[in-house]
């Protein structure tokens, strides 16, 4: 155990020290002068030249390169120039709220896909499965900065109910998070679908019925049970992608997230705060594999992740 | 697996009888592609749209409404009086070429780093395997945002930004056929005549890919027209004097109180190509399976 997860920190660092430098390579590559981008289009040629040196930029390209990878290992990823705050504290400073959306998503996401897919899967082939996998594909189909833009006219403009956008109440959560959970719960229903469907089949599923159980004790307590595990991995290694969906449902309802902040940064070129959210991402996104990988073999003792792999 | 197997006559009743029905309803799918692709192949020269041009007695038209012009707007018209279902025919031709694009940019590199790889193993294999590591490492729109976002926006920077994150898929696919492949006899065979490692992978080992990338390639598509939208919905994907249904939606936003088509018209018109290239990609990954040779 203990060297599987060293094995894993290993692989991890070096994931992060390549994500660091994807980063760095993108903003290096992309045209336009770091310098007269955070003077504005105002600054003269000395002001330039002056901040050029000052930001290490009139160095070699290896020098900026190693000076840049000192500065992430201490996490600092300079100013933002807009802001005019230290990038990373600005970052994690959002991260609460993008936490706060995902967390409430990703509830949403299992609690109605585990039910969606208990009730296919007891039944393959019924209405009930046929009616629910329609409704998955449409899940997943759907863009979802559009099934946000519907809900608001839904439920902020028609029936004026719930807030459209911004963030303080409970009431405020509601829509960014059912539009992030949307596909997820796609994901978590067909997922849960065919688990149960497959373990239906199991001798012991015939036991416990044989044993005179109702069909919802045999539903819940042994269907639903083998069930769990497949579940617990996709939503762990489902972050990434809540993460990545988060950045647009953030936009559509001005929630003051980490992914409205990228945005943001991007669309002005403020490279300090693009690069520590970024950095940031990676690093959860990296952790959450690693905890999935870790917690997926404690719960199944016929997975042994170290002898396999 | 056992299971299956001991299913299967049974099912094989039902099915059968069921096929004679299942014959038209699977051309559903191409039957709407079809029409997307006549939409944006023959709509742009039926219809004429100017994305800058603006008439204001025109603006937030209900469907249907005459305009000024003396037309109809089916579909309406948006903040600055441009016809909505104009849009929807332009944006129809933006992204299925954005996604056929990018589709056959990240096939391309794709195939060749996955064939190279599982073919050659030793080194390309374990440089592939963590170069996949790192990209996964971000979520895959992240990475599109900041590479089209670094960029001045254009057509190419967008098919670049999309194929950098669509490609992996295709590589991890095809690796997994030609670590397969590259133990059979023919392979061995051609190997031992003297056929040069490059020759083999093209004409021994890339065929077989091709089923399960054909499968892959639809899905991918779905996702690349997806993502092509998100990213022309936060305005950070084609540039203004392009039509993307990303950006019509984002129009329509700031009306949704007095002008709900605008922003609905074009989600459905993507809802739609997506969900029908979901079915499509379904039916054809069950078909050719996923790297699965028989």
């Amino acid at each position: 155990m203990i060297r599987l997860i060293v094995k894993r920190l290993l692989i991890g660092v070096l994931v992060m020290w390549g994500a660091a430098s994807v980063i760095f390579l993108i903003v290096r590559v992309a045209p336009g002068d770091p310098a007269s981008i955070m003077l504005g289009p105002d600054a003269d040629s000395e002001q330039i030249a002056d901040l050029t040196a000052r930001l290490g930029l009139d160095k070699p390209m290896y020098v900026q390169y190693l000076s840049y990878l000192g500065d992430v290992v201490r996490l600092d990823f300079g100013d933002s120039y807009r802001l005019g705050t230290a990038a990373m504290p600005t970052v994690l400073e959002r991260l609460s709220a993008t936490a706060e959306l995902m967390l409430a998503s990703t509830a949403i996401a299992v609690i109605v896909g585990l039910t969606l897919g208990l009730l296919a899967g007891a039944r393959p082939g019924s209405i009930t499965d046929r009616v629910v996998s329609a409704i998955s594909i449409a899940l997943q189909s759907f863009p979802t900065f559009w099934v946000g833009i519907m809900l608001i006219l839904i439920f902020a403009q028609a029936l004026r109910i719930l807030p459209s956008a911004g963030a303080g109440s409970p009431l405020h959560l509601i829509l960014p998070a059912v539009t992030l959970a949307l596909p997820f719960t796609a994901v978590v229903a067909r997922l849960t679908r065919t688990n149960v469907a497959e373990t239906m089949r199991e001798a012991y599923i015939q036991t416990a019925r044989s044993k005179g159980l109702s069909e919802r004790q045999v539903l819940l307590g042994h269907a639903l049970r083998n069930s769990l595990i497949p579940v617990v991995t996709v939503v762990g290694l489902h972050m990434g992608g809540l993460m990545g969906g988060a950045v647009v449902v953030e936009n559509v309802f001005a929630w003051p997230g980490t992914g409205s902040l990228i945005v943001d940064a991007v669309s002005n070129r403020d490279y300090g705060l693009v690069q520590a959210a970024t950095f940031l991402i990676a690093g959860i996104v990296m952790v959450f594999n690693l905890v999935t990988d870790l917690v997926y073999s404690q719960l199944d003792p016929r997975i042994r992740l170290d002898g396999a792999s | 697996m056992t299971a299956t197997l001991e299913k299967s006559p049974a099912k094989a009743g039902p099915t059968a009888r069921k096929r004679p029905g299942r014959r038209w309803t699977r051309w559903i799918p191409y039957a709407i592609l079809a029409l997307y692709a006549l939409t944006g192949g023959i709509g742009p020269l039926l219809i004429d749209y100017n994305p800058v041009y603006t008439s204001l007695p025109d603006r937030l038209l209900a469907p249907g409404s005459p305009v000024s012009s003396g037309a109809t707007a089916w579909l309406g018209t948006d903040g600055t009086g441009r016809d909505v279902l104009a849009q929807v025919v332009y944006g129809a031709r933006t992204s299925v070429l954005i996604g056929l694009a990018t589709v056959v940019v990240s096939c391309v590199v794709g195939v060749a780093i996955g064939t190279l790889a599982g073919y050659f193993r030793g080194w390309p294999d374990m440089i592939l395997a963590r170069g996949i590591d790192i990209l996964l490492a971000f979520p895959a729109i992240l990475l599109t945002i900041v590479i089209a976002g670094a960029f001045e926006r254009s057509v190419l920077v967008v098919v670049v930004a999309l194929s950098a994150t669509a490609w992996i898929s295709f590589a991890r696919v095809t690796r997994g056929v030609a670590l397969s492949i590259r133990e059979r006899a023919w392979v061995d065979a051609a190997r031992v005549l003297g056929v040069r490692p490059l020759a083999i992978l093209w004409r021994h080992v890339v065929p077989f890919t091709a089923g399960p990338v054909v499968a892959l390639a639809t899905l991918e598509f779905a996702l690349v027209v997806l993502a092509e939208a998100g990213l022309s919905f936060l305005g950070i994907g084609l540039p203004n004097s392009a039509v993307s249904w990303g950006q019509t939606i984002a129009n329509g936003k700031q009306y949704l109180a007095t002008a709900w088509w605008i922003s609905a018209i074009p989600g459905v018109a993507l809802s739609l190509l997506i969900i029908t290239i979901g079915i499509l990609g379904d039916q054809l990954t069950a078909r050719y399976g996923r790297g699965h040779v028989r």
